[in-house]
């Protein structure tokens, strides 16, 4: 039961510990990173959702359609979550620009309500 | 709010996110143990009736193409969106840039740096390609070849002076051809529509399953698809560079 579940607690550190460090950081751009690594806790919990032991990827370029294969649906979802990920980091980063420019500052504790 | 206070209060919700997440997880079937049905249905008909042997690239390209449509969309928005937020603000007049960053000493280009990045464009392109065009068969597909096909840009940008980093991307080129590898998409999709059963259908003969070109329209889709990404991308990469050779002050 419980060895059953160590895989799960994985995808619930990486959440927890990325979240800690949004919670604690000092730094936009470290912020970023930090919500992607709380972005990756998903990947994982979606591929362990998927997996089946001894099985193989449901690639069957050389390997017979009868072969005991993972869950190719949870991958297809992995693939669209690490593209909004990027998108998202692209996205942060900008906004990090645009505020170390207007506040010569990328600590979170120095931005003050926006007006305007 | 102080750092002590606010760590308390993280503590507080870690413990009750990971009450929730163990009760979650226990009704998980347990790991190594996948129960299906969809992804061994998914198995099923990507092979028999798809003619495709890269199962998530099935799912991806054409069981829900049109999820994937949505994600093209998302990416031309963030795209669009970095270049809105990075574009020059009302009461920002251009700067020169400072040779180097505040506190460091100007680095002199590594001439190793400049030649390997310079000889891995023609590989990564190729790699690139190859992962677009095989998308349907082995491990690749239009996202991650598209991934790799902006590659050949930064490496570019490692190997060459910015200038000519610069005089090879100019955004308006790549605003372009984003824009018609978007319209492709969705012209795909429409084509499924008057063709077929309905929006990004499968509509093409299906071929024989492991050539490059069979399963109907996923590898039309994944060749679309690759340079959608690749432009996303590439713009992105401009867009975050030019902020370092035009610095714009108030």
């Amino acid at each position: 039961m419980i060895r059953g579940l160590m895989p799960y607690v994985l995808a619930l550190w990486l959440f927890l510990i990325g979240l800690y460090g949004m919670v604690t950081s000092r730094n936009l751009v470290h912020i970023v990173m930090c919500l992607a690594i709380v972005q990756s806790s998903t990947y994982v919990l979606l591929l362990e959702v998927g997996y089946r032991a001894g099985a193989t990827a449901p690639i069957f370029k050389d390997i017979t359609s009868g072969r005991s294969v993972v869950d190719p649906v949870v991958q297809a979802l992995v693939l669209t979550d690490i593209v909004i990920g990027v998108t998202v980091a692209a996205l942060l980063l900008a906004l990090a620009v645009q505020v170390h420019k207007e506040t010569h500052s990328l600590d979170p504790e120095d931005l003050r309500p926006m007006t305007g | 709010m102080n750092p002590r206070v606010r760590v308390t209060l993280f503590l507080v919700a870690a413990v009750g996110i990971t009450a929730i997440f163990v009760w979650g997880f226990t009704g998980l079937p347990s790991f190594g143990h996948y129960p299906g049905p969809y992804g061994d249905e998914v198995v099923r008909r990507t092979i028999a009736d798809r003619h495709a042997t890269n199962t998530v690239t099935a799912v991806v390209m054409d069981i829900r193409a049109v999820d994937t449509a949505g994600e093209e969309l998302i990416l031309f928005a963030a795209a669009v969106g970095v270049i809105m937020l990075l574009r020059k603000q009302r009461g920002e007049r251009l700067v020169a840039p400072p040779t180097f960053a505040e506190g460091r000493h100007p680095i002199p280009p590594s001439t190793p740096v400049r030649v390997v990045s310079a000889a891995l464009i023609a590989p990564a392109a190729v790699l690139g390609l190859y992962l677009v065009a095989h998308g349907g068969l082995t491990p690749g597909g239009g996202f991650q070849g598209g991934v790799v096909l902006a590659v050949p840009s930064v490496l570019c940008f490692l190997a060459a002076r910015i200038r000519s980093f610069e005089r090879l991307h100019d955004p308006a080129v790549w605003e372009v051809a984003r824009a018609i590898a978007i319209g492709a998409f969705l012209g795909i999709g429409f084509a499924g529509l008057i063709a077929s059963t309905g929006f990004l259908a499968n509509m093409l003969p299906l071929g024989t399953t492991g050539t490059v070109y069979s399963a109907g329209t996923i590898p039309v889709l994944n060749l679309i698809a690759g340079p959608a990404v690749a432009t996303a991308i590439v713009l992105i990469v401009v867009e975050l560079l030019e902020q370092v050779t035009e610095v714009r002050a108030k």
